[in-house]
């Protein structure tokens, strides 16, 4: 019996660089790595020469200088006499505060839509699919713009306010004032003991939380069910409540109030915040609708059958069978919709709201002339925005994902 | 994939950077046309009219130049650009010059190695209110809306001057005095800040302009004029003479109607000014006629200023500052010799 041994090994030779093809993909690729480098060191090169040329230097230490302009709004402690950087910081926050809300609002809208799409309801499909057509065709600038524009035409000034036969007056028992420069709210106040009821709220949500887990558990595995609607909301209040009221009303509001110009006291949440948030939560919410609904088709029928014929509603069948499963298939593009809202968001600029590329990428850059630096900044600030809420959704999709075992 | 991007910009930047090393002078003649930069639309200085022509106290400087280099006034594309976008346009060579109510300031001059080559027009920031509101100076404004267009010296001046006089307010920025006007009309700022002269422009669109009034605080000095490449002396100097020549004009009595006459009889710094006698235009490679060009254009200063800008005008501006030094104002053109 003839034993099979490898084929002898030939030595190798430089022309097998182009003949084997082993080798010859290899040999390419280098050459052509090669090439996009040297092109790339051209281009850097040009750039810097003629940077040099113009007597311009590539240098951050604009940073420092005080701002010198103001904004009008701050989530952090800001005054025109702090630095670039702390304006730069005001626009990050600001970013990432309208990119939240929207993530959240888009996602409602677009369960809700995706869901009725598939509705019985002959009425109700249709009217979502003109709200998807209608949303997802026509670009999100024009949609803040047109919402920027309907509130500060529609809503009436500060002025309006006053007087006796005032032109419009405020609502919800005086405490809340719609105006076009935004809505004005109570302001909470908290006195001595206020946080510990903040914290005890906290905790009661965490504690919701954990209740539905718990009672989703028990159901997989015992097959007991436990009411969740309104224990939830007991959990969720009850303790706040509880502990408002023992520690002696801690919490109080701040009314608006018509000042000199403006309405002074309370929170003024600004149209250029709700109008850029509404547009890009109901322009994305449209997208996820689709995906919503591709998710739910993705779930094949006999499944619903199955569940059906084993006595389940309609609402748990949603609930228990489809959803988890559809998510598998939802959560992906829904990844990729709220890179988008974070990215939309700064089409602020179109209404004036102070977002990352209103302060770095509008006023400093302008102010100081920095354009290269400001816009080199602004991407490591994206890139770095758009990556960690990547991180942490996959984080997410791997815990819903299809578990192969 | 990071460095890709990074570098992908840095390339465009590098690209353009490149175009604007060239000699503009000669780059202007051999394309025939100068680029100028403008504002996106301000009455009296820079808007395009009903036939979509460009016309303005600024768009006068525009032609004027480009009648001096290429002996035609019209030969001008003009590029609309924003507070935001003038000073990139202006450096990656985009524009040859900004005509565009920018200040003239000691950062923009030497940090962002731009070259102002005059002032033609002096003016300083202030505030419109509503007449409504009742309020009659600039420091009872306190707890006010203002709306500011972003990106200017205004901006950095309002934030000064309520600072100084321990104020508070709340800036609402815009892009364009359009939308400015936009937001003010319909009440979403009390207050409107710009320069005095765009003030009193925006004022004149309005359909009652009577309702709103022009606060008698100036906070700030704007001297305003055009600008080019720091680096390109010889295109510098086309401009700044080009203005030079409106502004002597005026002092001469040169005007578009009798330049023939003045070219002919004048007295000899006006011969020298209009090109027949001497040859100024030869030193920086213009033809002898090239002020007369200019001038014919649109008028000398005071023409360009009356016809825009001037009492007569729905904008209404008086001299002022902007007068003859010979009038008690501070335009002063140096000799022509």
């Amino acid at each position: 019996m003839t034993t099979l041994s490898d084929p002898p090994q030939s030595a190798f030779k430089p022309s097998m660089l182009l003949n084997d093809t082993r080798y010859r993909g290899y040999t390419f690729q280098f050459i052509a790595l090669v090439c996009v480098a040297a092109l790339f060191a051209y281009l850097g090169s040009n750039l810097l020469q003629n940077l040099r040329d113009a007597g311009l230097v590539i240098s951050f230490n604009f940073l420092g200088d005080a701002a010198n302009y103001d904004i009008n709004q701050t989530l952090i402690e800001y005054n025109n006499q702090m630095d670039h950087w702390r304006a730069a910081l005001v626009g990050v926050l600001n970013t990432l505060l309208v990119s939240f809300l929207a993530c959240i609002t888009a996602t409602i809208f677009g369960v809700f839509a995706g869901v009725a799409r598939l509705s019985q309801n002959w009425l109700m499909r249709k009217l979502m699919s003109a709200y998807v057509e209608a949303f997802r065709n026509v670009p999100v600038l024009i949609w803040i713009i047109i919402i920027f524009t309907v509130m500060t035409a529609v809503m009436p000034a500060p002025r309006d306010f006053r007087g006796e036969d005032a032109a419009a007056s405020m609502v919800l028992f005086d405490s809340v004032a719609f105006t076009n420069r935004g809505v004005y709210v109570p302001k909470p106040i908290f006195g001595p003991g206020g946080w510990a009821v903040v914290l005890v709220f906290i905790a009661s949500l965490v504690g919701a939380v954990w209740y539905r887990r718990y009672a989703t558990k028990l159901l997989y595995e015992t097959g007991k069910l436990l009411p969740t609607g309104w224990p939830t909301l007991a959990i969720i209040f009850l303790p706040a409540i509880l502990a408002y009221f023992v520690l002696g009303q801690p919490i109080s509001l701040e009314y608006p109030e018509l000042g000199g110009f403006n309405f002074t006291g309370g929170i003024n949440i600004l149209g250029s915040l709700i109008a850029l948030w509404f547009a890009l939560a109901i322009y994305t919410g449209a997208f996820i609708a689709e995906n919503v609904r591709a998710g739910i088709l993705s779930v094949s029928k006999g499944q619903t059958e199955a569940a059906a014929s084993l006595g389940l509603r309609p609402r748990r069948i949603m609930n228990l069978v489809i959803l988890p499963q559809a998510l598998r298939v939802i959560i992906p593009p829904l990844i990729s919709h709220y890179l988008n809202i974070t990215k939309n968001s700064s089409l602020a600029i179109a209404v004036g709201y102070m977002d990352l590329t209103g302060t770095l990428g509008g006023i400093t850059l302008n102010q100081t002339g920095r354009a290269i630096e400001c816009i080199l900044l602004l991407m490591a600030f994206y890139l770095t925005i758009s990556l960690s809420i990547s991180a942490i959704m996959n984080v997410y999709n791997n815990s819903v994902k299809l578990k192969e075992r | 994939m990071k460095k890709t991007v990074i570098l992908g910009a840095l390339t465009a930047a590098g690209l353009s950077a490149g175009a604007a090393g060239a000699q503009t002078l000669d780059a202007v003649k051999e394309r025939g046309t100068l680029n100028c930069g403008v504002t996106t639309g301000l009455v009296g200085f820079a808007a395009p009219d009903a036939n979509g022509e460009w016309e303005g106290f600024d768009v006068g400087v525009c032609r004027a130049v480009a009648a001096a280099v290429l002996g035609d006034p019209t030969a001008v594309e003009f590029v609309p650009t924003t507070g935001k976008t003038r000073f990139t346009a202006l450096a990656s060579g985009e524009i040859d010059m900004l005509a565009r109510n920018t200040t003239w300031t000691f950062s923009r001059d030497v940090d962002l190695k731009f070259e102002f080559v005059g002032v033609n027009y002096y003016d300083g920031q202030g505030f419109m209110v509503p007449k409504a509101l009742g309020v009659s100076s600039a420091t009872e404004l306190n707890g006010a809306t203002v709306c500011i267009q972003t990106g200017t010296t205004t901006e950095l001046n309002l934030a000064d001057y309520f600072r100084n006089n321990n104020m508070e307010y709340t800036p609402v920025p815009i892009e364009t005095n359009a939308e400015a006007q936009q937001q003010y009309l319909a009440g979403a700022c009390d207050v409107y800040t710009t320069d005095a002269s765009g003030l009193a422009a925006t004022r004149a669109a309005f359909e009652a302009p009577a309702d709103h009034v022009v606060l008698p605080e100036i906070i700030s000095k704007e001297p305003l004029g055009p600008l080019v490449r720091h680096g390109d002396n010889d295109w510098g100097d086309v401009v700044r003479w080009t203005l030079n020549a409106l502004i002597a004009a005026e002092e001469y009595g040169i005007t578009s109607a009798n330049i023939d006459e003045m070219a002919a009889n004048g007295n000899p710094e006006v011969k020298r000014i209009l090109g027949s006698e001497g040859d100024l235009g030869a030193m920086f490679g213009l033809e002898a006629d090239w002020a007369k060009r200019a001038i014919a254009a649109g008028g000398n200063y005071g023409e360009l200023f009356a016809k825009n800008i001037g009492e007569s005008t729905p904008i209404g501006l008086s001299r002022g500052l902007n007068a003859q030094w010979t009038e008690g104002g501070l335009l002063y053109a140096p000799p022509f010799r």
